[in-house]
């Protein structure tokens, strides 16, 4: 057996914990909003020109099929995209109800769980970068040495072949870790705020024309999604991670703050 | 003799259930938990606590900051319309074939001076002109131009009694079309209807405003979402409180969940 080693504090450990709540609901209460509206667009205004994406529905041998348009791109996701399986039998909806917060389509009240959870995040994200700068957090922990930063092709690789640090190296995020952290809590975090923050016809008005460095209104909101798929394919990474190292010893490290070292 | 199934196909039955199982402790915990507390009355409070926090910050940040204005070129080719495209009922539809020249708007409640107004003379008062990008709820948008007579001016000719904190905006379309009662409605607090980009619009475009996007006369409330934005208007009643109007929470919307605050 590896040492017992206190690896999570505290305040990070709640930190985590309430960022899982949030993000579940931002998404799941997310994907109701983007159903009122089921098109992305790259501009001011929705204009069909500038259309980047929609999920729809296309009439086929007398059959209403879901499909997913993506640039000049259609696929046919008929089941899950753009026509599934609700209380009523199927219906049409972009994203199905086992994945959006309320299970129906209902606006008013996924805007009410999103703006809730969405404030929440905030406050946890400011707590969380006031920590990491002031407990040394981001110094120590998240900020990779020149040396790891050396590394960078052989943790590539080892990630890759699912060889996983031991030992005394174990203790320390290695350098994926920490380039994904930083990108998340850095870049895609603040983007998604910002992207938020531009739908809103109040806040665009307290800087005029501010909504234009993110390509207009319409574009921030295909930013603020784009960015929601990013925290997805991190989360899928991050579980898979999680689960490959050792999933009761990483649960155990992130309720208890201990962590039993690899041999 | 039943022959005892290949291995792998056991394993697939019980990865079978282990998936639905998952599935159905998923919908149960987690979404379904979800849409239970969307029906809990104190659940829904503290989710709508989120409202008063935002329209505070919000006001905190800026009373008088400016809704974005676009060059006539940014002009979307067509305006979107939506919710009522056409008022159901005869009242509406003898208005339309005169021209509306028997139509007035009401200017009434806690005002000095109530007001009857005829579209002419509305016309005859100093106007704005704005290209406004016009927010949905549903998520899109839309750039169009808007010309009108600034609330502010109206409501200083009413004169508003000391008390006055809303200003309530009453419409001609019905929302249910066999409920005479289902009459649109919607509210804004006084820093909105003296704002400067508040108008009461009568030219969408260079044109008339049309039938669609709410003639005679729709509010343009810039800083909030389209039903924040009434059409068809008929009254304009300065309360102290909407409790007693509709269901009491301020609107139309805002009576089936919507928030009141919709600036964002």
């Amino acid at each position: 057996m590896g040492e017992l080693i206190y690896r999570h504090r505290l305040p990070v450990r709640i930190m985590h914990w309430v960022n899982v709540v949030c993000l579940v609901i931002l998404l799941m209460s997310g994907l109701q909003i983007f159903n009122a509206h089921p098109a992305l667009y790259w501009s001011e205004d929705s204009r069909e020109g500038t259309k980047v994406l929609e999920i729809t529905q296309k009439q086929a041998d007398g059959q209403s099929r879901g499909v997913t348009r993506i640039g000049p791109f259609e696929f046919d996701t008929d089941g899950v995209l753009g026509n599934s399986r609700g209380a009523d039998g199927m219906e049409p909806r972009a994203f199905p109800a086992w994945i959006t917060i309320p299970g129906p389509q209902w606006l008013a009240m996924g805007r009410l769980w999103h703006f809730f959870f969405a404030w929440l995040l905030v406050a946890n994200g400011v707590a969380y970068v006031l920590w990491t700068l002031f407990s040394g957090h981001l110094r120590r922990d998240l900020l990779p040495t020149r040396g790891e930063w050396h590394g960078i092709g052989r943790s590539l690789r080892d990630h890759l072949l699912l060889r996983h640090p031991r030992g005394e190296e174990a203790r320390r995020y290695n350098v994926l870790q920490n380039i994904a952290y930083l990108t998340i809590v850095f870049g895609v975090l603040p983007l998604i705020v910002l992207g938020g923050w531009a739908m809103s016809p109040m806040m665009d008005s307290f800087v005029p024309g501010w909504v234009d460095w993110l390509g207009g209104r319409q574009a921030a909101r295909t930013l603020h999604f784009g960015a929601a798929m990013l925290l997805v394919a991190f989360l899928a990474v991050h579980l898979f991670e999680v689960v490959i190292t050792g999933l009761v010893n990483n649960l155990r490290s992130m309720i208890t703050g201990y962590w039993r070292q690899p041999e | 003799m039943k022959k005892p199934r290949p291995f792998y196909e056991q394993r697939r039955e019980r990865r079978g259930f282990l998936r639905a199982g998952l599935a159905a402790a998923a919908a149960s915990s987690g979404l379904a938990g979800c849409d239970a507390l969307s029906s809990n009355e104190t659940a829904v409070a503290v989710l709508r606590s989120a409202e008063r926090l935002t329209n505070t910050v919000h006001r905190a940040l800026g009373r008088r900051a400016m809704a974005q204005e676009f060059p006539p070129a940014d002009i979307a080719p067509t305006f979107r319309p939506n919710g009522t495209t056409m008022p159901v009922g005869d009242i509406y539809a003898a208005m339309l074939a005169s021209g509306f020249a028997d139509w007035r708007l009401t200017v009434d409640g806690l005002v000095a001076n109530p007001l009857e107004l005829s579209l002419a003379q509305l016309q005859a008062m100093p106007s704005r002109t704005q290209i406004t990008r016009h927010d949905c709820v549903e998520g899109w948008s839309c750039i169009g131009q808007w010309k009108g007579v600034r609330l502010s001016h109206v409501l200083n000719l009413a004169q508003l009694k000391p008390g006055a904190k809303y200003v309530v905006f009453h419409c001609l379309d019905r929302m249910e079309e066999d409920n005479e009662e289902s009459l649109y409605y919607g509210s804004v607090d006084l820093d909105d209807a003296f704002h400067e980009q508040t108008l009461l619009a009568w030219e969408l475009n260079g044109r008339p405003l049309p039938v669609e996007n709410g003639a005679p006369l729709r509010a343009r409330i810039e800083r909030q979402l389209g039903y924040k934005q009434p059409k068809y208007l008929r009254r304009v009643q300065v309360v102290a409180g909407f409790g007693d109007i509709g269901a009491g929470k301020g609107g139309y919307w805002e009576d089936q969940g919507y928030n009141w605050y919709a600036g964002i």
